[in-house]
């Protein structure tokens, strides 16, 4: 890679603005120039605002000139996943059918990061509606791995991981709904946060399924998730399932260790299918927590297996209601020439939907169809209490729990492309926190022998991020 | 359910009407094929006794509160209170067609 990265942690960006080194204005023109140079091969962001991410750090450059204390994210450089709307940004999701839309609102998230003195350089490239694991999904192209161009970001919030990876930007947020966020920070060595369900806002979130769909972010370093999240965290009146619990300090805690601290390793998650080196790595990691004074105890999930099957049905069902209102009435795409509502609907939304939003709508719609609504849906719903049962029967003895983010490292562009159940099959330890609302975050924790990162999967209890971010500094240190 | 194919043809044209979408003959053999194949995997799901199972729709209801919670904070929806919505003219703008105080679109009934 030629152009300077965006290099830095929040912390080191503001120390250097305290003592002038550098400023927020010359922070920003250097993403700015990495992204000219580094995204035509990476493409990461799918739109880029100049001018408004220069307004932006030269407030912040006032507000340190004022000598005022400075905002928890003054002039860090930040991009965000295209289904997160920001005022006057387009708001794509990754799909044709909100071509040219403009939103009205902004998304709560993304208002608290402004609010926290954020820039925002562009908005992020990711799978059509946050639906895959590879970002080969979206309309406008896929994103290329930092880390081998020949290889997938991960998905769905592939640029969000990749922007971070390739020191375009400082931060930035993502979206989870099965493993969204934690298999692309796997696949691009950076550090990504699934909060609890109802810690950040979903308004202003394009919903894919909104029982599971969560926002959180994507960082370099363990630090930078935890000051973030605590900036994004909160009650929100415009979400009816966000959560009125206070928000702690999520770096406060952070160096204490993980000293007689139980860390739960279930044994589903490291049978069939999982790649050597990734288990090398993740074992390895196990181990040297285990050396810095944790209690490592061998627990079982017993419902594992059955979570793909049962994420799968959940999730096209939800999608398959949220993704109804597209219809080319209020926003977006509006097929032309047709000459009955009913005909504009259809050619609207073949024209707007790629293959795979059109597969999970149709399966959505099937097992949700009368007739097959208690073979499949009820019977999911069934499997999802079972499954956060066994959470909540390991977390009575564990404090959290460690697992591979993914089975493999970063896979081939167009490896899996044609192939719905073994993409599915990628998701595969990251489902099961997002059916019983539990917390995660993934953390580099090595390489493969051809240089790919692997991930650490961190899981904690509902609300109880303090914890994992614990953990994770703590492997980050090691 | 039987092992024999799951998701024929006409299922996939049907659940494509319910869905309001047109498919191609080309995409109606793929859908079939795929649909069949996720299925095939989802069945597994039929081993599991669910009987006394009660079903999960979301999260809030399993989060057990502490003890010392207040019992309003505890409500896991808001109250249904009318409040401002967003401008009109901001709304509509994003409209494919609108005469600026309705949306437009082609006429509902044919004759």
């Amino acid at each position: 890679m030629t152009a300077t990265a965006a290099p830095h942690s929040i912390a080191s960006l503001h120390s250097a603005f305290a003592s002038r080194e550098t400023s927020a204005t010359a922070v920003v023109e250097t993403c700015l120039a990495r992204i000219a140079a580094e995204d035509p091969r990476i493409h990461a962001f799918l739109s880029v605002n100049r001018e408004f991410a220069v307004a932006q750090a030269a407030h912040a450059d006032a507000l340190a000139a004022a000598g005022g204390p400075l905002p928890p994210l003054a002039g860090v450089p930040f991009g965000i996943k295209d289904v997160l709307t920001l005022e006057g940004f387009p708001a794509t999701a990754g799909s044709r059918i909100l071509e040219g839309y403009n939103p009205p609102y902004t998304a709560t998230a993304v208002r608290k990061l402004a609010d926290a003195g954020a820039v925002f350089l562009g908005k992020l490239n990711c799978d059509e509606f946050a639906m895959g694991s590879s970002n080969e999904n979206s309309a406008y192209g896929p994103v290329h791995n930092p880390h081998a161009l020949d290889r997938v970001p991960g998905g769905s919030s592939g640029g969000s991981a990749a922007a971070v990876a390739a020191g375009m930007a400082v931060a930035t947020l993502g979206t989870d709904t099965g493993g969204s966020i934690r298999q692309p920070a796997s696949f691009c060595g950076v550090v990504g946060v699934l909060p609890t369900y109802g810690r950040v806002s979903r308004y202003g979130l394009i919903a894919f399924a909104s029982s599971l769909d969560r926002v959180g972010p994507f960082a370099a370093n363990v630090r930078d998730a935890a000051t973030v999240l605590g900036v994004i965290a909160g009650h929100d009146p415009m979400d009816a399932t966000s959560s009125p619990l206070p928000v702690p300090d999520y770096t406060a805690d952070l160096d204490r260790g993980v000293r007689s601290m139980k860390l739960g390793v279930p044994a589903e998650y490291f049978a069939e299918g999982l790649d050597p080196e990734v288990r090398a790595s993740v074992e390895g990691a196990i181990e040297k927590l285990r050396v810095a004074g944790a209690e490592i105890v061998p627990i079982s999930l017993p419902h594992t297996r059955y979570a793909i099957p049962a994420y799968y049905v959940i999730a096209t069902a939800e999608a398959s209601s949220n993704l109804a209102r597209f219809d080319g009435v209020r926003y977006g795409l509006r097929a032309p020439q047709s000459d009955t509502l009913a005909a504009m609907y259809r050619r609207t939304r073949d024209l707007g939907f790629g293959a795979e939003v059109k597969r999970r709508i149709l399966l959505g719609t099937y097992v949700l169809s009368h007739g097959y609504y208690d073979a499949y849906y009820r019977k999911a719903q069934q499997v999802r209490r079972l499954l956060t049962d066994d959470f909540l029967a390991a977390f009575r003895q564990v404090d959290a729990i460690l697992t591979p983010t993914a089975p493999t490292p970063a896979f081939r562009i167009g490896e899996k492309s044609d192939d719905p159940v073994a993409m599915y099959l990628a998701d595969i330890y990251t489902v099961t926190a997002n059916l019983a609302g539990i917390c995660g975050l993934s953390v580099p924790c090595g390489k493969s022998r051809d240089g790919l990162p692997i991930g650490l999967q961190i899981l904690g209890r509902h609300f109880d991020e303090s914890t994992i971010f614990r953990v994770g500094q703590a492997v980050e240190s090691l | 359910m039987s092992d024999a194919e799951r998701v024929s043809l006409d299922d996939v044209r049907r659940v494509a009407e319910l869905a309001n979408l047109d498919l191609t003959p080309d995409e109606q053999s793929r859908m079939r094929r795929d649909l069949n194949a996720i299925l095939d995997h989802v069945a597994q799901l039929a081993e599991l006794d669910t009987a006394q199972i009660s079903p999960m729709a979301q999260v809030s209801e399993v989060l057990a509160a502490p003890a010392e919670t207040a019992p309003e904070k505890l409500s896991v929806l808001r109250d249904d209170l009318p409040t401002p919505c967003l401008p009109r003219d901001r709304v509509m703008s994003s409209a494919p067609e609108s005469d600026g105080t309705y949306f437009k679109v082609p006429k509902v009934i044919e004759r």
